[in-house]
């Protein structure tokens, strides 16, 4: 088993890391290089724990080799607040009680960010649908959705 | 293990002959990594075939449309053009997995990994996709229904991979329309599906028909009478009712934790007439469209 | 000093919805749950789990494992020694088996490597010499006296003579004449019901981190709802004085009860002490599903005699659960809560709990409730139905309420079924019409709520800003309502408070967060905490002024004389005592232990509208009201929460989730795919609608509110769906198939 080097972009770094051909890229991300804020739920792409970003489509790092972030952008809940300033949506989660334990929450904003930037005007059943690869067992999803919405509104205002 | 990202068909050919049958071809990785996990397969090689060229696109080709071998559900799903003409085929893609899923899996990982559940093989058959493999000795094509032997089986033989599918192009009046039973809203394997193809004569009865199968037997199935039971109609209830007849009398499916076998063989005629009429409906427009 | 006593009614912090301390941690991925830590040196553990549900291990040979390099340690059961206690060597055995597995997934060995390559490649070299065993994992096949016996002589001093080898415990509660009351009804209907066995599916697998030093002290770092019951546990199992044991919980992503118990933290603290090494454990989905706790599946049957102007006369259950492989009470809880929304003259429920080959049950959000109620409030409905009653007029004609004799024997105090029932009546959602395939239902829910024991410290900073200190692990934002508590005793800003929750070392016993009790019980310790702090205050003001401590008194964040007589002094706030306290005495803290009662019961009633497609039997779930007392609402939103996360299980448990098992007694679903839980396009918009019934148990009326509401979903959903097809249903999950199939039969 020999190692492979990967050069990445991981939220606007540049990046390097070694990894074993068989690893995900969410290990890599775990394991290599710190960010523990995005989890692992089930590691077979059913609960969306590990959502994240590459190349700007959500995708569930445990079903992406580590190798293949050659070259790739990747983007992880860590990335999604500038500086001390939180996303709107990080901060409509706080507000409006989105999260009760908190395993899911990286997951679901990272897939919420991104519908947003595609749509930013979604219909409650758009974004259930889209967010119906994010499981969630503590909140009912009721205060997510609705989270969701007040920030989507906020940013068409911004 | 090996992680190999070729740049030419011939080489990826080279890899999986070589390889003694432990090299295992990877566009989206979506079933890949789940059967590496589980310890189901211990491939020796990786190949990630998303470094060949023009194997993420969509190309126009003879009024019909090449699908590259690694472009993702959600690609397909944007690309306006495809969808217009095959719209069936774009929905049951879209079907595969969650959005995470989407921007990742393809339709060509979907035919190759042999699911007889796969959500877009239905609609594929229905579509009279084409598939292009490469091989060792060069390319050749495929008609799609002849991929699928039985669970987790291709006709794909040593050395070869599936690089692109192709849509044909189609007649105004003409659609198709992909539905599948899950027990939730997302998130599941279907239980039952179906795909509907129809063209349009110009009084408005079906000239042609193709209909396939989900989850109901070892492998998708097209099923000629029930083409046959609407061919020549407007989908009044009698065709219909025929139509369902049929469906349900093609159906071998198992019990598995899924569904009953007697609930997939009543589901899928009723997915079929669902599927009929909504195709139905899209074939009018479009001959409205373009007449 | 003067503390007021009793009730209070105006509050300032209480009642607001101010933001979760541990909300910016959450939302950037900073916050570290039991996966996320990690030590240098640290060695992967990995567990050898049974492929079969039942048989005799002969022989474990670890030899070639131990051989491959890289492989550290390999533990078995042999070694630990065997404990007396039958109920912790029972967590032992399920931990690491001991001469016989007894469910598929069952824990034989466990191993340190390396990495986890390595640790997968030693697992594989693990060579286990088993002989099958018959094996029965249903529960009434498993109540045959010719079962296969899973335990011998299991069964406690409560089953009678006689009866089936696999049946450990039986249990009877109620009162008054069966006979007469059956006598008495005009329609009396029964009906047998089953439920299968569902996951708690918190979405964070179990996870540790045990190091365990030569010198014998050992520290754990662990996902878990009680770093003192895992301490208790671990320490033996492996033999040590709890002194030498520290737990410090992570963040837990989700609980629901199964995260009451342990299962891979004992292991882990043995292969670190056999390797030398730190060893973290992490366990997959799939050994989530098939080694850690389901809850019961159930057979059940009711009998419910009703007078035609729809009073019952008379209730009757008998429940049969399985709770895996080991003795288990939680039917107790079942034959307790089955009826207790009425009032009744004649009430009786039996309960037996039997040994299946699955695994080991442990608690899931209101334990055992849910099936008993479900099948009593199916049959309620159907009595509605028979009679043409109203449901909701039929709960509220029957209601149990203050000095009601309940079913299982107290006598309720003030507790809030009324109140939701007329809620439920006025609200709009009760009177929207339905179209055709629709159908409402509505069932009423119960929990008994817990307070237990609790220690809390409360320390005042010097720069009046407040820290306190708790020990039960935080599940759905209790930190926040501890923080508000604190806040509103002392009188002074909620943002001025912190809690944390500590380790085993750092504050007396805490019980498990578990039976609703942290609100109630944690708040409890936390506002005597508060008010011993305040006396401490107090008597320093009076020592500055030099009158008398009783002729001081704590208001609005501040000492201030009692009146006039006391003398003419400008009240000192909490931060200026705080900022002297060096001079009039040291440190400033307020601690409280006790074993809190007075938890208050607490009810709950939810109103379903759901569409059944007739040709497939899929059900759409339209409209979701709960509606539930919570005493009083500490922070709303979190309230609202738990009313919302409880529906939402329960539709789940309701329409699809199973544990399903083929005839080799093996589990077909061990993931998120097949094991399916509610997705956010399955459910509606939950709404809420709180009451707020005062607990006299609790100084501000709080009640438990967090596994009532898993309990009503069940028959509300079942009531929903027979309504709309037109056909009763009797089996949970009512998937797809069931319900087509009794379709089909109707027609």
């Amino acid at each position: 088993m020999k190692n492979i080097h990967v050069s990445t972009t991981l939220n606007g770094d540049e990046a390097e890391f070694v990894c074993a051909p068989a690893e995900t890229l969410l290990d890599a991300l775990r394991n290599r290089l710190g960010l523990t804020g995005t989890k692992e739920g089930c590691g077979t792409g059913d609960c969306g724990a590990c959502t994240i970003e590459m190349n700007g489509r959500l995708v569930c790092s445990c079903l992406v080799l580590a190798a293949e972030a050659q070259d790739a952008d990747i983007a992880t809940v860590e990335g999604m607040a500038t500086g001390a300033a939180l996303h709107p949506l990080q901060q409509a989660f706080i507000d409006h009680a989105a999260l009760q334990c908190g395993i899911c929450t990286p997951g679901i904003l990272v897939a919420a960010k991104n519908l947003l930037e595609r749509n930013p005007d979604p219909t409650d059943t758009e974004l259930r649908y889209w967010l119906a690869g994010n499981l969630c067992r503590c909140t009912g999803y009721d205060k997510i959705i609705k989270a969701v919405q007040i920030a989507a509104a906020d940013m068409r205002g911004a | 293990m090996q992680y190999i990202r070729p740049r030419t068909a011939a080489e990826v050919s080279h890899l999986l002959m070589t390889g003694d049958g432990g090299a295992r071809i990877m566009a989206g990785g979506t079933d890949l990594l789940v059967q590496l996990r589980s310890g189901m397969i211990a491939p020796k090689a990786i190949v990630d075939i998303k470094g060949l060229d023009g194997i993420a696109c969509i190309t126009p080709e003879d009024g019909g449309w090449r699908i590259g071998a690694a472009v993702s559900g959600q690609r397909l799903g944007e690309h306006e053009h495809v969808r217009a003409i095959w719209p069936g085929v774009v929905e049951a893609c879209e079907l595969i997995g969650s959005t995470q899923v989407q921007g990742r899996c393809t339709m060509a990982g979907n035919l190759c990994n042999g699911s007889p559940a796969a959500d877009s093989v239905p609609a594929l058959i229905a579509a009279g996709a084409v598939a292009r493999i490469e091989g060792p000795d060069g390319a050749h094509d495929c008609a799609v229904e002849d991929i699928p032997e039985g669970p987790g089986k291709t006709s794909l033989r040593k050395g070869e991979f599936l690089s692109s599918v192709f849509l044909p192009g189609r007649p105004a009046g003409a659609a198709d329309a992909y539905l599948r039973f899950i027990p939730r809203t997302e998130m599941d394997i279907a239980v039952a599906s179906a795909a509907v193809n129809i063209e349009l004569a110009r009084d408005g009865t079906i000239r042609l028909a193709r209909i396939a199968l989900g989850a109901v037997g070892p492998k998708v199935v097209l099923v000629q009478d029930a083409a046959n039971a609407i061919i020549g109609s407007k989908l009044e209830d009698p065709a219909l009712k025929a139509l369902a007849r049929a469906c349900e009398a093609a159906c071998n499916p198992i019990d598995d934790k899924r569904g009953t076998a007697e609930f997939r063989t009543t589901v899928a005629g009723v997915l079929a007439r669902r599927a009929a009429r909504i195709a139905m409906t899209r074939a009018k427009e479009r001959a409205g469209e373009n007449p | 000093m003067n503390i007021p006593s009793g009730s209070k009614q105006e509050f300032k912090v209480i009642g607001t919805r101010v933001a979760r301390p541990d909300g910016v941690d959450k939302v950037t991925g900073r916050a570290l749950y039991g996966a996320d830590f990690t030590v240098p040196g640290c060695q992967v553990g990995l567990i050898l789990r049974s492929p079969h549900p039942h048989a005799i291990i002969n022989n474990i040979d670890a030899s070639a494992a131990l051989a491959l390099p890289g492989v550290k340690a390999v533990v078995t059961s042999a070694d630990w020694g065997v404990p007396g206690d039958e109920g912790l060597r029972d967590i032992q055995d399920n931990c690491l088996a001991r001469g016989k597995v007894l469910y598929d997934g069952h824990a034989i060995a466990a191993v340190a490597a390396k990495d986890m390559a390595t640790a997968k490649a030693a697992l594989k070299l693990i060579r286990v010499d088993y002989t099958p065993l018959p094996h029965v994992t249903d529960v009434d096949a498993a109540m045959k006296p010719d079962a296969p016996v899973i335990q011998k002589g299991r069964a406690d001093e409560s089953v009678p003579q006689g009866s089936a080898p696999n049946i450990t415990h039986y249990c009877e509660f109620g009162h008054g004449d069966l006979d007469a009351g059956f006598a008495r009804a005009d329609t009396v209907i029964e009906r047998s019901f089953t439920t299968a066995a569902t996951h708690q599916g918190y979405i964070e697998p179990h996870a540790c981190l045990a190091s365990y030093a030569s010198d014998g002290k050992a520290d754990l770092w662990c996902t878990t709802q009680g770093q003192f019951n895992v301490r208790e546990l671990c320490a033996g199992i492996m033999g040590m004085q709890a002194s030498q044991l520290r737990v410090t919980p992570s963040e837990i992503g989700g609980g629901f009860g199964g995260k009451t118990t342990v299962f891979i933290e004992p292991v882990a603290l043995a292969l670190a002490r056999k390797c030398g090494r730190p060893v973290k454990i992490v366990m997959s989905r799939s050994e989530v599903f098939r080694a850690t706790g389901p809850t019961v599946s159930s057979s059940m049957d009711v009998r419910i005699g009703m007078t035609q102007d729809g009073r019952i006369t008379a209730g009757e259950a008998r429940l049969r659960y399985q709770g895996g492989a080991f003795p288990c009470g939680t039917v107790d809880m079942g034959a307790q809560a089955a009826f207790a929304a009425y009032d009744l003259d004649a009430v009786r429920t039996q309960g037996w709990n039997t040994l299946t080959n699955r695994p080991k049950e442990a608690a899931y959000r209101a334990p055992g409730a849910p099936m008993a109620v479900y099948a009593v409030e199916s049959v309620v409905d159907e009595l509605c139905q028979a009679l043409d009653l109203d449901p909701l007029e039929v709960r509220i004609l029957n209601a149990a309420q203050a000095g009601t004799r309940s079913s299982y024997g107290p006598t309720f105090d003030q507790i809030g079924l009324m109140a939701t029932l007329e809620a439920a009546k006025t609200h709009d959602h009760y009177h929207t019409p339905l179209a055709e395939n629709q159908g409402r239902g509505l069932s009423c829910g119960f929990w008994f709520n817990f307070g237990g024991n609790t220690s809390v410290s409360l320390a005042i900073n010097s720069d009046g800003t407040v820290g306190v200190t708790e020990g039960n692990p935080d599940i759905g934002g209790s930190r926040a309502s501890i923080s508000m508590m604190a806040a509103e005793e002392l009188g002074i800003p909620y943002d001025r408070v912190r809690t944390v929750i500590t380790d085993t070392n750092s504050l007396g016993h805490n019980d498990v967060t578990d039976g609703s009790r942290v609100t109630f019980a944690v708040g409890l310790a936390t506002i005597k905490a508060a008010r011993a702090a305040i006396q401490v205050m107090c008597a320093r003001a009076a020592r500055l002024w030099g009158i008398d401590e009783d002729a001081v008194i704590w208001e609005d964040g501040a000492a201030k004389p009692s009146g006039p007589n006391a003398g003419n002094f400008e009240p000192m706030t909490l931060a200026e005592i705080a900022a002297i306290a060096s001079e009039t005495g040291g440190p400033i803290a307020g601690h409280h232990e006790s074993n809190a009662e007075g938890a208050g019961v607490s009810f709950g009633v939810h109103l379903a509208d759901v569409e059944v497609d007739p040709e497939t039997g899929a059900t759409t779930v339209l409209r979701y009201t709960v509606f539930q007392d919570a005493g009083k609402a500490v922070h709303p939103d979190y309230v609202e929460g738990q009313m919302q996360g409880g529906a939402a299980q329960g539709i789940g448990w309701a329409l699809n989730e199973e544990y399903i098992y083929g005839a080799d007694g093996r589990l077909q679903n061990a993931g998120f795919l097949d094991y399916r839980i509610p997705v956010a396009s399955d459910l509606p918009n939950i709404d809420t609608v709180i009451l707020e019934i005062p607990n006299p148990g609790h100084p501000y009326g709080v009640r438990g509110v967090g596994e009532t509401p898993i309990v009503p979903p069940l028959a509300a959903l079942s009531n929903a769906v027979s309504r709309a097809v037109g056909v009763r249903l009797h089996e949970l999950p009512m998937s797809p198939p069931k319900i087509l199939k009794a379709i089909m039969a109707k027609e």
